[in-house]
């Protein structure tokens, strides 16, 4: 193995240039004095050794494309290539946000029918596409919430939110960022809420519960109907955390089951790629009750003398804007292919084959692993414990790390906090056969070696460009930059 | 086409392994009324077919290959060297996660460190982080880390009415739940020393934006003195900047803000119609604890080798929960890479002749618009790629005219966000115009001055 990249500073030599620029072709104008910089302290690389570079760091990186990532909560699905030649048609990449929106109509199309595609799929009334991710989502989501209660229901004096202890770190986030407060609900010997705990906290107090359903122990919670019917008698709302969509895409209908609003994440359920930790696209879908909260504006129809127009337009007590502009277009592009390349039969296919991998690796773990709620028909995926009899000393992070030396991604390790030693295992219905067997194989091998030579898995990676990083130094002297000349 | 490799004889298998007789039996926890419910989707299209009407919709828009681009306002059209692309559809790099399971994400890692250390020079500022969502979202999270610097006990904030319009609308609605006191919106404009006096002891911060939207550069000096003021009363200075203005302009860091945020996309990524883009966000050392957003940091491996791991983790969501300083997760890393590319391919002196084109065309092109009769040129002051014209009649009018005439994407509309600005139209000229575009435009508001707009009777839809 390749030892370190250099840094881009590194290879930097004064005088090297790696870019070519039109000629001034219009007179100089004096720029003051005052405002100019003394140093600007970038690099100057040349263009072969700028490609390289990147290029040799692209190989120490392991994405989709090389191999199983069955990192569970994030839907690391095959993203098709299609998708990207997509995204970068000219007409797409080169229109600016505000242009008048009659020379930008093919866009606004798009956008709208993605609205309307997503709305369908969840059983919703209303979508935004404006916000960026999952977690900008749910923010967007539960200032709908809070707005539709406080203002639009008079009652300010509801400022609880619900969370259930298995829920993602976002959820309490968003609820402390949205000027709420959070009480933390326990779950059941089943993996579901726990009711009776549920109940005791059902007061007028209560604005909401923020609900992930599949749940991230990849259970649909055996009393759903029941919950959401529970929380809304007390006045409260019911937002989808629908970072596990993929499970329920044609099986069932979100704002059937009783939900008011969720974020869908279109970098898990819609095959648009993670980008090694972003871009994403959250779009939120909604009843019509909160339909006017939306932040906006969204995408509406007019029609005039037969012509469809696409007319940009703000919710009536919109929240306000989430960010700049209308939401990651580009990412609409790669979702809104796919959905009209896989449609209604498609997309079920998806959820269906999704759910079968999941619960075919299970049993396949769980003859070689705890698994805590194995006991029960899992969705779209299911959480192992990284334990081994006869390794005490085996911890669930030996065994992702060792997984590397087998040419597989890790699971979510240490998450959801509720089972010990967790590695969460989605694998996505992108997945072979042939791919799950290896890799339940894997886990059993490396079940063995625990026993036989648990120095292997304690030192593991040993396959990796580099061995295992010292995280503890990195927070207590952090070094968050380097560029020569700086401090 | 689904994607899904297994067959009906695989798929069979399967379910005898798990013990179940049919795929539909996995979903008995879903309650039986609403399973299965029908979905009215178009058919399903294969890949000639979805191309085809993808191209239809992508030419059924006015692209900047077709039109000359004076629209700025917080998205720009800046050169993007083929070698972004290029490194950016790397399926290494774009079908990753977050790099959690650093041994195996090095490539990421390294890739935002040098992000993060490109953007620090930069600015001149201590730290930066890996990226937020977008310019507006980083002034929203730098009012929330200025708000948790104060332990929430200060709920004043300064704003400026030049900060971009869509920014300041994000502060609002990202702190609606916070019991906030948001002023200056209504001060004068560009009058730093009436939002110097409305900072008080109550203030957490002061933001500010240089270039500000309507194009004017603030020097070092005006910079210095409002952050003295701010600092008189210990309120943070956030100062939004355009990356590209950095090219030559002196960094905030310099004149001592405190958090420094901005769009990113111009470094290197294309309009797309408003995103994906890049928050840029860097601060102070003495704030890290407090910040939001990933941070890349430097460390070593079991053998002692140089290695980069995400650091400093328990600001964030996933250890922190509801006492995080921010929720995000996702972020824009792949256009984080991008801005690395375009960083490192344009280096000092690219950059700076970006900047420096940038500022003598537009430059060239206020000098001739104000030459025409009935086009006054209201940016009397310094400006680097942005200006502010007022024109004979309605922006909405004169930009009909401009692309239905002469195929022009004419300025902003300034009326929109401040009824003092009517009939006034923000231009924005880049490298990416040249002379003959930008004279164009030129003969074209002449035209106007003569009555053309009198004269034609024009469709107008939308
Ligand atoms: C259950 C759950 N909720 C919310 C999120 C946040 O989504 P995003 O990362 O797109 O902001 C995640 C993402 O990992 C998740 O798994």
């Amino acid at each position: 193995m390749r030892g370190p990249e250099p840094t881009i500073y590194e290879i930097s030599s004064p005088g090297r240039r790696g870019y070519t620029l039109p000629e001034l072709d219009v007179p100089e104008s004096d720029i003051p004095e005052e405002f100019l910089r003394d140093r600007l302290l970038l690099p100057e690389v040349a263009e072969v050794d700028l490609v390289r570079h990147f290029v040799r760091l692209s190989q120490k990186n392991f994405g989709v494309d090389l191999g199983f990532y069955p990192l569970g909560s994030c839907t690391m699905k095959y993203n098709p290539k299609v998708n990207e030649v997509a995204a970068r048609l000219p007409g797409f990449t080169k229109i600016h946000p505000l242009q008048d929106p009659a020379t930008v109509q093919g866009a606004m199309q798009l956008m709208y029918e993605l609205q309307t595609y997503l709305a369908e799929i969840t059983g919703f009334a209303a979508t935004t596409l404006q916000p960026a991710a999952g977690a900008h989502g749910e923010l967007t989501g539960v200032l709908m919430m809070r707005k539709l209660i406080h203002e639009g229901r008079g009652e300010p004096h509801r400022t609880k939110v619900l969370v259930p202890d298995s829920a993602h770190g976002t959820n309490p986030a968003t609820t402390t960022m949205s000027g709420l407060q959070v009480v933390e609900i326990p779950s059941d010997k089943r993996g579901n809420v726990d009711l009776n705990e549920l109940k005791k906290h059902l007061d007028d107090t209560v604005l909401g519960f923020m609900l992930t359903n599949p749940n991230t122990l990849g259970l649909f919670d055996e009393h759903l109907l029941e919950l959401t019917h529970l929380v809304h008698e007390a006045g409260g709302l019911m937002y989808g955390d629908g970072a596990n969509l993929n499970a329920l895409l044609g099986i069932t209908k979100p704002a059937d089951l009783g939900f008011d609003v969720m974020h869908i994440n279109l970098h898990k359920t819609f095959s648009t790629p993670h980008g090694g930790g972003g871009p994403g696209s959250g779009p939120v879908v909604c009843t019509e009750e909160l339909a006017p909260y939306l932040p906006g504006p969204i995408v509406d129809v007019e029609e005039h003398d037969d012509h469809v127009h696409y007319i940009w337009k703000m919710p009536e007590h919109s929240i306000g804007r989430v960010k700049a502009f209308w939401g990651n277009f580009g990412v609409m592009v790669k979702a809104y292919t796919y959905i009209r390349m896989l449609g209604a039969q498609g997309l079920r296919e998806v959820a269906e084959n999704a759910v079968l991998n999941a619960n075919y690796l299970q049993a396949l773990v769980k003859k070689t692993y705890p698994v805590p709620y194995g006991f029960r028909t899992c969705m779209h995926e299911f959480v192992a414990q990284g334990k081994i009899e006869g390794a005490e000393d085996v911890r669930a992070l030996d065994i992702a790390k060792r997984l590397i030396d087998y040419g597989f991604h890790p699971p979510t390790m240490y998450f959801p906090l509720i089972v010990p030693e967790a590695l969460m295992i989605e694998p996505t219905e992108t997945e072979s056969k042939q791919t799950l067997d290896a890799f339940a194989e894997a886990l059993e091998r490396i079940a063995e070696e625990a026993r036989t030579q648990p120095e292997l898995l304690k030192t593991a990676p040993h396959e990796a460009p580099v061995r295992r990083l010292d995280e503890v130094r990195a927070a207590r002297y952090p070094k968050l930059k380097d560029v020569p000349g700086m401090e | 086409m689904t994607y899904i490799p297994n067959t009906d004889d695989e798929r069979a298998a399967m379910l005898r392994v798990i013990g179940v007789d049919k795929v539909e039996d996995l979903f008995h926890d879903v309650p039986e009324a609403h399973r299965f419910p029908p979905l009215d989707l178009p058919r399903p299209l294969s890949e000639a077919e979805i191309l085809a009407e993808l191209r239809d919709m992508a030419e059924a828009n006015a692209d900047l290959d077709h039109v000359a681009c004076f629209l700025g306002a917080g998205s720009y059209h800046h050169f993007v060297p083929s070698v972004v692309d290029m490194v950016i559809s790397r399926s290494e790099f774009y079908t990753a996660y977050t790099p959690y399971q650093p041994e195996v994400s090095q490539g990421v890692l390294q890739a935002l460190f040098e992000y993060q250390s490109m953007i620090c020079a930069l600015t001149e500022m201590d730290v930066a982080n890996s990226s937020h969502y977008d310019g507006a979202t980083a002034t929203a999270e730098a009012v929330i880390m200025a708000l948790n610097v104060h332990r929430r006990r200060r709920k004043r904030v300064v704003l400026s009415p030049t900060v971009h319009p869509m920014y300041r609308e994000t502060v609002h609605t990202y702190t609606q739940g916070m019991g906030l006191n948001i002023v200056g919106e209504d001060a004068p404009l560009h009058d730093l020393k009436a939002l110097a006096d409305l900072i008080d002891e109550e203030t957490c911060c002061i933001v500010v934006q240089n270039p500000d939207f309507l194009g004017r550069m603030f020097s070092p000096k005006e910079m210095k003195a409002l952050a003295d003021a701010a600092h008189a009363h210990k309120a943070l200075f956030i100062v939004v900047v355009d990356p590209i203005s950095l090219g030559f302009m002196v960094a905030p860091g310099r004149y001592d803000a405190d958090i420094v945020v901005g769009e990113g996309q111009s470094l290197g990524s294309l309009p797309q119609f408003g995103g994906p883009y890049l928050g840029i966000f860097a601060f102070k050392k003495e704030y890290v604890r407090k910040s939001s957003g990933r941070l890349v940091g430097e460390t070593v491996d079991a053998e002692g080798k140089r290695g980069y791991v995400i650091t400093l983790s328990t600001r964030e969501q996933h250890i922190r929960r509801e006492k995080a300083t921010s929720n995000i997760c996702t972020n824009e890393a792949l256009v984080a890479i991008a801005a690395a590319v375009y960083l490192a391919a344009m280096g000092k002196s690219g950059l700076r002749r970006v900047a420096e084109l940038s500022y003598h065309k537009a430059h060239y092109a206020a000098q001739r618009i104000a030459e025409i009769d009935g086009f006054d040129l209201l940016s009397t002051w310094p400006f680097f790629k942005e200006f502010v014209v007022r024109t004979p009649a309605p922006v909405q009018e004169i930009n009909d005219y401009l692309l239905d005439e002469w195929g022009i994407l004419g300025g902003y509309d300034l009326s929109r966000d401040y009824p003092q600005l009517e009939n006034a139209m923000l231009l924005c000229v880049t490298e990416m115009n040249d002379r003959e575009e930008i004279d164009a435009l030129v003969d074209a508001f002449k035209e106007i001055a003569n009555g053309a707009l009198d004269s034609t009777v024009r469709f107008y839809v939308g």
